[in-house]
């Protein structure tokens, strides 16, 4: 059992949690993730992992529930446990494990949206930490959906918050800061990218027009997360890869998103039933309200 | 109810075809005491016992038979406990036909004891009885690190302790049990009843088990032998990664590797509503493979509503699965497209899956592997309908360890390189066996492996 020590809301619906996991805190790397899986009959969830603490031996995790199971986390509470929680999976940034001089010499820009704000955090940190200053846009819906501002002005160089609807520092999407910092002259070497999977795409189009090169971390669906099943298979220039062994972070200018973005609604309309058997408890039936019930 | 024709075995009572195509409850249900005594007395307990020989972990199999002919069970279990940790296991999944029982005296007329369920019967009677194997003596303290709870780090893991030595295993997922949980389904192997109950065994000699590590990513060998004061390591981690064919559609929806699809099903358990995981249910499947795990794959899609179609380049005469899972899965109405190769999966403008072009095979020289090779037909393509591909194409190692690991050598094919009788790989204190090693094989020839690696690390321990 692995016990969660904090556990409370970012923003809107953005749940953070401290979680004690010795073994995963002393090994890991900014970009790598864990599985979690809430108890003995739950579903095994990647997470990419947002901070960790290797003295105190927890690593933190920040997720917006988005299913049955994500919405199953969203319900414990400080002093409960997650039945299973493994890693540190995957490969860490590049940029944590590349030659330090060489990641001295470029000007990194991250562009983080949503819940995907959170694992951009610890990877600028870690720069930081290592005396690289990091310009960062972070993408909101709206202003309360805002997350990790603080922290991240403490890490980052520059920190251009924008939100779609204008409620909050810049008006717009991700990529209209993109433009416009291009705009105002300013240039970059590499491109770091995680949020939702359309963001991500546009976020790649928009840089591959200045030929800036773009890392995305992709977050496909999983089971082990060992290379074992071969469900997060992702394609990658004209090569097929698995995300939790060769990734998460690829290549964004290489990436077929569209193909990823099919994929990953593989199981929707089993997720819609599973969360809505949750969310209804013993009023569910099935879910359809035309089939007249489970019996 | 007698046997009265001494050449052939007593027939073993199974679910009927069309009831347990419906249901995850086991297919063969074993004998019952009676049954049992009747068949041990089929053997002819020779002096050069021939079915020893074949027995990769040597059971002293007439000595055991003789004690269920006798009545004496808990004697009988006692036996096969001396030379196996699961015994409940290999009685259901080995393949006998062509190890103990494919040396078997009265198979040369006739056929020969039915040696796999009689071991069944015995390790079943056991755990019905609360009866466990004997516990060891004492214990030396020394600390040795078992990588995979599968059938090799289990039958390691239980014979090091048996030698005395304080055993942790540390397993990549959440249940231990490897290829047993996550890949035989329920139905041939029973996870609560018998998978879980010889875990229990193991355990009960003082094995450790710590779940939710992969060694390679949560730890390295060198952290366990160096930091946690482990003084050899036996890897038995698998042969895990999938095998995919190349062609063209094999990342659309409703394309899975076997190991997905039995992941879901067998170690998430997917099948039952009462867990979380998802699983898609092929209405019209089809099974790319020949092996045990395709016909695995083709029985757990058949049980989930599937019509079921299994795809193999080769004839009936090199399917490479038991001859008894080939057996059931054709009672149950799977259909057998043999000679048959898949060259394109056809998808619909939302990626999912709504065909498969095949081409037809016919058998030319021999390869390699001394099997004929399949050679296209030309202009013998055909559409085969289907929803849900599964490829059963094969396995290999998983690098995460050997890429981890300083000095510790590995073959073309990514197996670790280990000395087949003790075990031992180019890094001084670590052994390795099982698919890690061969790459994928049978639970019992990783069993073998665990067993000769635990002499090997006595051995190695002892002289230190």
């Amino acid at each position: 059992m692995y016990k969660i020590l904090k556990a409370g809301k970012l923003a809107g619906n953005i749940y953070e949690m401290i979680v004690e996991a010795p073994r995963v805190a002393k090994r890991c790397l900014p970009g790598q993730f864990v599985i979690v899986k809430a108890d003995e009959k739950g579903e095994r969830i990647p997470l990419t992992i947002c901070d960790y603490d290797r003295e105190a031996g927890t690593i933190t995790i920040v997720f917006q529930p988005v299913g049955a199971s994500t919405e199953k986390f969203s319900r414990l509470q400080a002093g409960d446990s997650f039945r299973d929680f493994v890693g540190p999976l995957g490969r860490p940034s590049e940029l944590c494990t590349d030659d330090l001089e060489e990641v001295r010499k470029k000007k990194i820009l991250f562009v983080a949206g949503g819940v995907g704000t959170a694992p951009v955090y610890p990877q600028v940190k870690w720069l930081h930490e290592h005396g690289i200053a990091a310009d960062v846009i972070v993408g909101a819906k709206t202003k309360d959906l805002v997350i990790l501002e603080k922290e991240l002005s403490e890490v980052a160089g520059n920190l251009y918050v924008t939100t779609d609807d204008g409620s909050y520092g810049r008006s717009g999407m991700v990529t209209k800061v993109i433009e416009d910092l291009h705009n105002e002259g300013k240039t970059y070497d590499l491109c770091v990218s995680i949020g939702p999977m359309i963001m991500m795409k546009f976020c790649c189009l928009t840089t591959k027009k200045y030929n800036l090169k773009t890392i995305v971390s992709m977050n496909p669906i999983m089971v082990d997360g060992t290379g074992m099943c071969g469900a997060c298979r992702i394609v990658v220039g004209d090569e097929v890869k698995f995300a939790c062994v060769d990734g998460p972070e690829f290549d964004g200018h290489l990436i077929d998103f569209d193909a990823a973005m099919k994929r990953q609604t593989l199981y929707k309309t089993e997720e819609g039933r599973a969360l809505l058997k949750l969310q209804e408890g013993d009023t569910h039936h099935g879910g359809c309200g035309n089939c007249g019930g489970d019996k | 109810m007698a046997n009265t024709n001494v050449l052939k075995k007593v027939p073993v009572r199974e679910q009927d075809p069309k009831v347990r195509a419906t249901n995850f409850d086991e297919v063969c249900l074993g004998y019952n005491q009676e049954e049992a005594m009747e068949e041990a007395n089929r053997c002819l307990h020779c002096k050069n016992a021939k079915c020893i020989q074949g027995c990769p972990v040597s059971i002293n199999i007439p000595d055991f038979i003789e004690e269920v002919k006798q009545g004496n069970i808990e004697e009988a279990y006692k036996i096969i406990s001396q030379s196996s940790s699961l015994p409940a296991i290999c009685g259901r999944v080995c393949p006998q036909e062509s190890q103990c029982e494919g040396k078997c005296i009265r198979g040369i007329k006739g056929e020969p004891v039915s040696i796999g369920k009689l071991e069944r019967f015995a390790a079943d009677w056991a755990r019905e009885n609360g009866v466990q194997p004997p516990k060891p003596e004492q214990k030396n303290g020394r600390k040795v690190a078992v990588i995979g709870s599968g059938p090799a780090g289990l039958t390691c893991a239980g014979d090091l302790a048996k030698y005395g030595y304080d055993v942790t295993i540390f397993e990549a997922l959440h249940e231990p049990g490897g290829v047993l949980v996550y890949g035989i389904p329920e139905f041939r192997l029973p996870k609560l009843d018998v998978v879980a109950k010889e875990v229990e065994n193991v355990k009960s000699l003082g094995v450790k088990i710590e779940t939710n590590v992969i060694v390679g990513k949560s730890v390295t060998i060198d952290e366990l032998m160096d930091e946690e004061g482990y003084e050899a390591v036996f890897i038995g981690s698998g042969a895990g990664l999938p095998m995919f064919m190349g062609i063209p559609g094999e990342s659309a929806k409703g394309v899975f590797s076997a190991n997905e699809f039995l992941t879901r099903n067998n170690l998430m358990k997917a099948f039952r509503e009462d867990y979380d995981t998802p699983i898609v249910h092929g209405k019209k499947v089809a099974v790319v493979g020949g092996g045990n795990v395709a016909m695995d794959a083709a029985t757990t899609a058949l049980r989930l509503g599937g019509d079921v179609h299994i795809v193999y380049r080769r004839s009936e005469a090199e399917l490479p699965a038991r001859v008894e899972e080939v057996h059931h899965a054709k009672e149950e109405g799977i259909v057998f497209n043999l000679l048959t190769n898949p060259k394109e999966i056809l998808v619909d403008e939302n990626d999912n899956v709504r065909g498969m072009v095949c081409v037809r095979m016919e058998l030319g020289e021999p390869d390699a592997s001394g099997r004929r090779r399949p050679v296209e037909i030309p202009g013998s393509e055909f559409e085969l309908e289907v929803d849900t591909v599964i490829m059963a194409l094969g396995t290999s190692p998983n690098p995460l360890i050997s890429s981890t690991t300083i000095g510790l050598d590995t073959n073309r094919r990514k197996c670790i390189i280990a000395d087949e009788t003790t075990g031992q790989t180019s890094k001084e204190g670590v052994f390795a066996g099982g698919d890690a090693v061969t790459g994928a094989a049978t639970v019992i020839l990783a069993m073998g492996a665990g067993k000769a690696a635990a002499k090997g690390i006595h051995d190695f321990l002892s002289s230190k």
